[in-house]
């Protein structure tokens, strides 16, 4: 059955079946593979976007459950212009990712934590991304990066 | 001042904005046309013999192109593994064959024992359930010194017993060291585990295998830390594929900790599968699958013990450690509990006498291997908690004893092989004392024991070998491998270059550091310098990435060529300028004569070199491309002094990390933003292991633990902020660029410290424990504080590092 949606601001459609999950069908139906796929069952983050403003692990979710939903993934995080949104900035700048396989999840969970609380403390911060795991950081710095994109100060990395 | 670009910035990742937006290439990510999808059927006993596998109606599925198992690959060679140890009697290791599809036994839970490939991975799946195997279950042995005991059941028939190998180190010490004990004034023993983890990379392994059948090659993309080891390894001992029609790309690898070093039976499946069916196959491992066929790390079961004399001088070390190898020889497991363990048990101490003794012994579990610090985390773990007893037992306090011991003169020749070439362990110590206000631990603790928790510090030094490695010593202590690094520097003729390493990133940055190193050496700015990694088809022959060894090895083989590009570009400025190469200078870009005001631009020599109009052609050739290998003469020897912080609740046993300080001694550093990245994520891995990760089986050999339901990431609220510091540096003396590694050391020096700090908090309250072993779940904490059993329910007494039904859950 084909499925559509309104994909980063564009309709999009592709075929499934009744067993295709949403990261199945934006990673392999839609070509989108900013989405990634860490686990199975539901534990680590990495599949995490946004459907009609809501934060949703993909691997959760039956891509037909989705017909005419508003989706939002990693590859629509950016700026219009390109350049890295106030978030994904400050992951830059706060040396927020390593391998980079857990950001994608880290970046939607942390816009979606700022809509609702835009000036977490750092214990926010650390019980809202329970639901992500990152192997590399230790999240050290991407709890920093979340504290920085929410405009509060933090200490600057290394030799800054 | 802190600079802003080349050695020593904290320069911004660039390959941080493609992972930020979307556009990093994973192995997954990779699609190659007309591919097929292979799912794995995998045993779900830990030990049976195979009567027989019917896969008719499988391959009569729908999308089912072709069903394998074991006997398609008759005569195909198997998976290798890549270091032969030497055992006591100077007889080699027992090494049984690892087949691609298991052939006459299953051995592990995960074992695989047949393939479906199909159109879709869901077709693949459904036909996988209807294959029909008749395994007829045997008693596993998954218990080590079970293993090893007389009739025991054999994990290989083909083998005398269970037993790789029986190591001693270093065995002519072994005498003296024995008599050090009879001689001892005071003697400190400890029986203990490191539990057995998984590293959990979060990008699971992923294998695409594409045949060409118009010039006879083969491609592998693959999720490896090191492609052209894959390369070697499975060209030449499992398919029979000359390196020259074989290329492996191993791209954007999302972590590999160690993991995804090793040569997996699913890459050669899928590189001999695309062959046999003409067409690409790609294998995508569940969580699920990577729990129970990513090779594991740690296992070890020990007994360490410590001579001091009356003044509290070491004076001798004797282990004897129980090491894991699981059914099959990974790529580096022999060497992980030996010459990656042994070597480092004199530790940052005196210690004259040292021998350590390592029986490697098989079970009806997952292959055990590498995990980041490999060897070097369970030397430290004894160490560290040997010494912490000691004081203890000695009434002394913990810092003076070490400082005590500590080796102050450099080189140094320890009693275990290695040669420490510099350090200074009592600046470290000092800078730790700094950052953690050890005087005002007492109020901290008070404060705490008023909100009815007990408060516990502990500390710990550690020492690593790293910048792995030496070639023609790794090759007398059984190595079957180089493991040098290589640099392809290639200006071109507008002056930027590309830099092709046979180093692999999957997390460390390389992409910018390496950058930063060359153009700090020419002085061109770091977006002029590509950095090429990962395709065998377009980087020179390579050992990738692991052992701390990228920028030591790696990054002193782009140092080589790169001398050799600007040692070529002078003689080329010298011709412009009419000068003596010997007097030309390279500054920020630019060539200068000394004492005069000629000037040529990089950009200038870089045109000419390929536009050889004005070009001292009887000289030198054209062009501007060198490529260079280097080969260390010495491991590098970072070390450091860490300190931990926690809070015990009384109540239930659980463990809270209040702080956490680590001071290293890295040598130079070449990115400071970067370094402090990768001592947060091993502290990470460190307090993990301290407090939550446990790989379990239960005595049938079921794994307990095979999802993130049941084996215990560390997530963000169980780490506190970490402070880091690495100011102390005593510089490599034997490479280039005075670097040692950073890699692997948070992994390595953490656990200790977690440990030391409960111990101390449960002393603090009275509680007479000496030890608890790892993770310090809440049962085995309140179990330990109730003297329901001291060691915490682990399994010292047995041979195996974690019991039945002791998995820790979030
Ligand atoms: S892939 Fe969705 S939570 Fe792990
Ligand atoms: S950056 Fe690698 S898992 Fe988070």
């Amino acid at each position: 059955m084909k499925v559509t949606m309104t994909v980063n601001g564009k309709e999009r459609s592709a075929e499934t079946e009744g067993r295709t999950l949403l990261s199945e069908y934006l990673r392999e139906g839609l070509r989108l593979t900013g989405t990634h796929v860490g686990c199975d069952t539901s534990q680590c983050g990495a599949c995490l976007v946004h459907v009609d403003g809501q934060p949703a692990k993909a691997c959760t979710v039956l891509a037909q459950d989705c017909e005419g939903a508003e989706v939002t993934t990693i590859e629509g995080m950016a700026n219009a212009d390109g350049s890295l949104s106030r978030i994904q900035q400050a992951f830059q700048d706060h040396h927020g990712l390593q391998c980079g396989f857990c950001t994608p999840g880290m970046v939607m969970a942390a816009a979606a934590l700022l809509k609702d609380n835009p000036q977490p403390t750092e214990a926010d911060v650390r019980h809202y991304l329970e639901g992500n795991i990152c192997r590399c950081t230790g999240y050290h710095n991407i709890v920093k990066s979340v504290l920085a994109a929410s405009g509060q100060s933090v200490e600057p990395v290394a030799a800054e | 001042m802190p600079k802003d670009t080349g050695i020593g910035a904290s320069s911004k990742r660039r390959e941080d904005v493609r992972f930020l937006t979307g556009k990093g290439r994973y192995t997954d990510d990779i699609n190659v046309a007309g591919q097929a999808h292979v799912v794995f059927l995998r045993s779900d006993m830990a030990h049976g013999r195979i009567n027989s596998i019917d896969t008719a109606d499988a391959a009569a599925m729908p999308g089912v192109i072709r069903v394998f198992t074991g006997a398609d690959f008759e005569g195909v060679g198997t998976i290798p593994c890549g270091w032969q140890v030497t055992d006591r009697h100077g007889e080699p290791m027992q090494e049984p064959p690892h087949p691609i599809l298991a052939q006459g036994k299953v051995r592990h839970v995960g074992d695989p024992y047949a393939a479906v490939v199909a159109e879709t991975a869901a077709q693949a799946r459904d036909a996988a359930e209807a294959i029909v195997a008749d395994i007829e279950e045997l008693t596993p042995v998954i218990d080590m010194k079970a293993a090893l005991a007389d009739g025991a059941p054999k994990v290989h028939d083909d083998l005398k017993n269970n037993l790789c190998y029986d190591w001693g180190f270093v065995e002519e010490n072994k005498a003296a060291v024995d008599e050090a004990f009879q001689n001892a004034a005071h003697v400190t023993t400890l029986e203990l585990v490191n539990n057995r983890l998984v590293a959990n990379p979060m990008e699971p392994r992923v294998a695409v295998g594409d045949y060409a059948a118009h010039d006879d090659s083969s491609t592998l993309y693959t999720t490896s830390q090191n492609p052209h080891v894959i390369r070697l390894l499975m060209g030449a001992f499992v398919l029979g594929i000359p390196e020259h029609k074989l290329r492996v790309v191993a791209p954007d690898v999302g972590g590999g900790f160690g993991t995804k070093i090793f040569h997996y039976a699913e890459e050669a499946f899928c590189t001999f599968a695309a062959k046999a069916i003409q067409r690409p196959v790609k294998w995508t491992s569940t969580r699920g699958e990577a729990f129970m066929s990513d090779a594991h790390g740690r296992d070890h079961v020990s007994k360490i013990e410590l001579a001091l004399d009356a003044d509290h001088n070491f004076t001798a070390l004797r282990t004897e450690t129980y090491a894991n190898m699981g059914a099959y020889l990974s790529t580096f497991a022999p060497s992980i509990p030996t010459w990656l363990h042994g070597t480092l048990m004199a530790g940052n101490y005196k210690t004259p006498l040292v021998y350590v003794n390592v029986k490697a012994v098989f079970t009806n579990t997952v292959p055990v291997d590498a995990y980041r610090g490999a060897g070097r985390p369970e030397a430290t773990f004894q160490l560290e908690r040997v010494v912490d007893k000691a004081a203890r037992e000695l009434g002394v306090d913990p810092v003076e004893l070490r400082r005590k011991n500590f080796i102050t003169e450099f080189p140094y020749q320890t009693p275990v092989a290695v040669e420490y070439d510099t350090g200074d362990y009592n600046a470290t110590m000092d800078k730790l004392l700094e950052l953690i206000d050890r005087d005002g631990f007492e109020a901290r603790r008070k404060e705490s024991e008023a909100r009815g928790k007990l408060r516990g510090l502990g500390l710990n030094c550690y020492i690593e070998a790293c910048g792995i490695a030496p070639s023609q010593l790794v090759g007398q202590l059984g190595a079957r491998a180089g493991l040098y690094e290589s640099a392809t520097v290639r200006v071109n003729a507008t002056g930027g270059l590309v830099v092709m390493t046979g180093s692999h990133s999957h997390g460390q940055g390389h992409e910018t550091s390496f950058a930063q190193v060359v153009s700090d050496m020419i002085g061109i700015p770091e977006d002029q310098v590509e950095i090429v990694h990962g395709d065998t088809a377009n980087t020179p022959m390579g050992m990738g990435t692991y052992g701390s060894r990228s920028l030591a090895v790696g990054g002193s083989a782009i140092v080589k060529a790169t001398d050799k590009i600007i040692a070529k570009a002078k003689k080329i400025a010298a011709h412009l300028m009419e000068a003596s190469p010997d007097d030309v200078e390279l500054k920020d870009g630019a060539f200068t004569v000394a004492g005069t005001d000629k000037s040529v631009a990089w950009g200038d020599v870089t045109l000419a070199a390929y536009v050889p109009h004005n070009y001292p052609l009887e000289d030198i050739e054209p062009g501007l491309e060198e490529t260079a290998f280097y080969d260390p003469n010495n491991f590098t020897y970072p070390s450091g002094a860490y300190a931990c912080e926690v809070e015990v609740d009384p109540e239930t046993g659980k463990v809270d990390v209040i702080s956490f300080a680590a001071a290293d001694d890295f040598g130079n550093v070449v990115n400071p933003m970067i370094v402090e990245g990768q001592v947060h994520g091993g502290v990470a891995q460190g307090i993990g292991q301290a407090l939550l990760e446990n790989c379990a089986y239960d005595e049938n050999g079921q794994l307990l633990s095979a999802s993130y339901m049941d084996y215990a990431m560390p997530r963000a609220h169980d780490v506190p902020m970490i402070k880091v510091d690495h100011s102390c540096q005593t510089p490599c003396t034997h490479n280039p660029l005075g670097v040692k590694g950073c890699g692997e050391a948070g992994a390595i020096g953490s656990p200790p410290s977690v440990v030391n700090a409960v111990i101390d908090a449960l002393q603090s309250a009275g509680h007479d424990v000496t030890h608890i072993d790892m993770p310090l779940t809440p049962p085995r904490v309140w179990a330990a504080m109730n003297g329901a059993n001291a060691t915490g329910g682990g399994g010292t007494a047995h041979g195996r590092s974690v019991g039945a039904g002791d998995t820790a859950t979030h």
